[in-house]
């Protein structure tokens, strides 16, 4: 009876998120899912099924192999994308982290550091991003200087729309979502195991892989997840960093919406969702995040 | 958590502290009239239409202007070209007046959420420059009709017809307000050579220097324009190509993009200012109000006469068909101020052209007439509607006259058949 009371109690208390989620999440995911298998025309949607959303995004991918189909481009290059961002951020993130947790003796520090770390945040995305333009055209600050220098004769093309310039600009946006969690699972460490590993002979490299890495996982694996599904669906960027060159799984979906064929432009969501639940659930078999945190 | 640190700060705001400010804001709303709990009186309403439409035309000084002269206020919902058409079809009740171009029309009248306009309650309709309703100039010289011209769309069958007229009717589908023959922006102060021709947008000469505007539908007719320039093919109609006629053209535009011939593309008026201002690109596909924004940051930028002609495009207002009772009446009232002359002369000092020329030419200066409009050197400086100098006396305007500039239109920017098959081309493009 009482363990009755209580289940009820805490599903009373889940409720409301329960709610949330399945009104503003679960629902439009069960739409767009319904909608990616309908039929289009000009101006609108015709509640027929047809795979055509799925059948014309993979439109000649058997006929042009061993070639690469658009899709298929597509997506290798979003996670061409992605995979440089998530290591550099990694990289930086860990570093940032590392340093806060480790070196940063005072709580006060600690705190305003990381404060710091969200000016960048005062400004939208999109200004943050325009930013770079200026910096690295190819009449940009950084041209005029190496050309200034004598370091280079004619200015350098590939710094601004570009790959470079992409993966710049999304690891310059999204490295603080990296620094948080990996500082939030350091911060958590005990100390006294890093001065056992210190007295015990280990090395500081020894400490870093075998102490502080294993234990820092789950603020990585989150950390990763946010940049990956981040990066993953992301068009503006791109779009913007990348002169609207460069294709991306969210570039597709946005191009398919602005010619009104929503079945289609559902369907890519549809794919881009599925690949982005794959490699999140990877992740997750390496780290049982539930179990760490 | 590094987050839980932040709740020792939140300790000062109490619950009790929060609702009082809410009591006091609720109190403050009924006090000032927002709560009254009593029917409106009809007559009182504020004359409010909502214009729907892109940032080129939601001129702050054409809704001060119409609200002193009629008493109508305009709520501007401003908006990208894409996302007009896509706000039409899903939210037809957002919006009164819509301000959109000829070729969407394609997409918008079938979906039954635009109002056929009576023709004979627009005063000056018989005044509407002959290039919308016969597709001539004023002095009777045709003009190209590749694309969706505006005279295939104007007209409807009937009151509730989703069906276009070929033959004119009462029922109107868009009155038409402003328009403009499109070409290449240059930069004669990089390129330093004559350009007259649609070609050299390929030309290797430019290698890196190139750029073409990533909106499919009107992407496709510069590209189309620039493979007829080249003599790789004649299309029957640029503006609704078939299948093997989107291959070839998008096949050519793809080996250029392989061979680093554009810098970048872009999608906006303010990109495309940015990237000629800053030197990365010479030559673009660009629109003339752009040309106009780069010059007058001191940057020299010519809106290139081709001797291919021109990629044209036009815009009005459609009415939603949500829209009934006084509102309409208002809505009628609107677009009459509109082409009454006031803002038809606003537009064409920005160096698009008005639709009814009468109107607006009785709002101009003989100079600025001149300049503007029959390709005469200017006589003093020639000002845009905010009082910055334009053009020094003596200069004339790239193109010439009204007639030499619609005259030589080849294309109108258009929604083809194979619409969807050419989207999913222009994908391939960008990915390549």
């Amino acid at each position: 009876m009482l363990q009755d009371r209580k289940s009820f109690v805490a599903w009373l208390q889940a409720a409301p998120m329960m709610l949330i989620f399945a009104l503003f999440f679960m629902l439009p995911l069960v739409f767009v899912t319904i909608v990616s298998a309908w039929d289009y025309n000009e101006y609108e949607m015709l509640p027929a099924l047809s795979l055509r959303g799925y059948t014309d995004t993979f439109e000649g991918c058997i006929a042009e192999l061993p070639g690469l189909c658009t899709i298929l481009k597509t997506y290798l290059k979003t996670l061409k994308l992605c995979l440089l961002t998530w290591v550099l951020t990694l990289l930086i993130g860990f570093t940032v982290a590392y340093f806060l947790a480790f070196h940063v003796r005072s709580k006060t520090w600690q705190i305003v550091l990381s404060l710091l770390c969200t000016i960048p945040f005062w400004t939208s995305n999109v200004i943050r991003m325009i930013a770079w333009i200026p910096l690295l055209g190819r009449n940009g600050l950084v041209n005029k200087g190496l050309q200034g220098s004598g370091l280079i004769q004619q200015p350098l093309e590939w710094l601004l729309f570009s790959e470079f310039s992409v993966v710049l600009a999304l690891v310059h946006l999204f490295t603080f979502f990296m620094v948080v969690p990996i500082f939030n699972s350091m911060i958590r460490i005990d100390k006294r195991l890093i001065e056992a590993a210190y007295d015990a002979g280990a090395t500081g490299w020894q400490t870093l892989v075998n102490i502080i890495i294993p234990l820092a996982k789950p603020g990585i694996v989150i950390g990763s997840i946010f940049v990956i599904t981040i990066v993953m669906g992301d068009f503006v960027t791109i779009g913007v960093m990348g002169g609207q060159q460069i294709a991306s799984a969210g570039k597709i979906i946005e191009a398919r919406l602005n010619a009104l064929q929503f079945p289609a432009a559902a369907a890519n969501a549809v794919i881009l969702l599925g690949i982005t639940i794959m490699i999140i659930s990877a992740l997750t078999r390496i780290v049982d995040i539930r179990k760490e945190l | 958590m590094i987050m839980s640190k932040s709740s020792k700060f939140n300790r000062g705001v109490s619950r009790r502290a929060v609702l009082k400010g809410a009591a006091g804001a609720v109190g403050l709303a009924a006090g000032s009239g927002a709560i009254t709990g009593f029917p409106y009186v009809h007559s009182a309403d504020p004359k409010v239409l909502r214009y729907l439409g892109t940032a080129v035309n939601a001129g702050d000084e054409i809704s001060k202007k119409c609200l002193a002269d009629t008493g109508i206020k305009i709520e501007y919902i401003t908006v990208t070209t894409d996302d007009v058409t896509k706000r039409v079809i899903t939210q037809p009740n957002s919006f009164d007046v819509l301000d959109t171009e000829y070729f969407s029309l394609k997409k918008l009248v079938p979906s039954g959420n635009i109002f056929a306009l009576d023709a004979k309650k627009i005063k000056q309709f018989d005044n509407i420059t002959p290039v919308f309703t016969k597709g001539q100039l004023p002095n009777g010289k045709k003009i190209g009709d590749q694309g969706t011209a505006p005279w295939k769309v104007l007209y409807l069958e009937g009151a509730n017809s989703k069906k276009f007229s070929t033959t004119p009717t009462e029922f109107v589908t868009l009155i038409p307000t402003v328009y403009n023959a499109d070409t290449l922006g240059i930069r004669p102060d990089l390129i330093k050579r004559p350009i007259s021709s649609w070609s050299e947008l390929l030309n290797p000469e430019f290698k890196g220097k190139a750029s073409i505007l990533n909106i499919p539908s009107i992407g496709i007719m510069d590209a189309a324009m620039v493979v007829e320039a080249t003599g790789q093919h004649k299309y029957a109609d640029k503006g609704n190509m078939t299948k093997a006629e989107i291959d070839l053209t998008m096949k050519i535009m793809t080996e250029a993009k392989k061979a680093g011939q554009f810098r970048a593309f872009w999608k906006d008026f303010n990109e495309s200012v940015n990237l000629m201002a800053a030197g990365e690109t010479v030559i673009q596909s660009m629109w003339s109000p752009a040309v106009t924004k780069v010059r007058s940051m001191g940057i020299a930028c010519t809106f290139q006469p081709l001797k291919e002609g021109y990629r044209s495009w036009a815009s009005g207002f459609c009415v939603s068909k949500a829209v009934s009772g006084p509102k309409l009446d208002w809505a009628y009232e609107f677009v009459n101020w509109y082409l009454s002359g006031w803002a038809g002369a606003y537009l064409n000092r920005q160096g698009y052209y008005s639709a009814v020329l009468s109107t607006a030419k009785a709002n101009m200066t003989a100079d600025e007439w001149g300049y503007w409009m029959e390709g005469k050197a200017a006589v003093g400086d020639i000002k845009a509607p905010d009082g910055t100098i334009l053009e020094k006396a003596g200069s004339k305007r790239d193109g010439g006259s009204y007639d030499d500039r619609m005259g030589g239109v080849a294309c109108w920017n258009a929604v083809m058949d194979e619409n969807d098959y050419m989207v999913r081309k222009w994908n391939e493009f960008i990915a390549a």
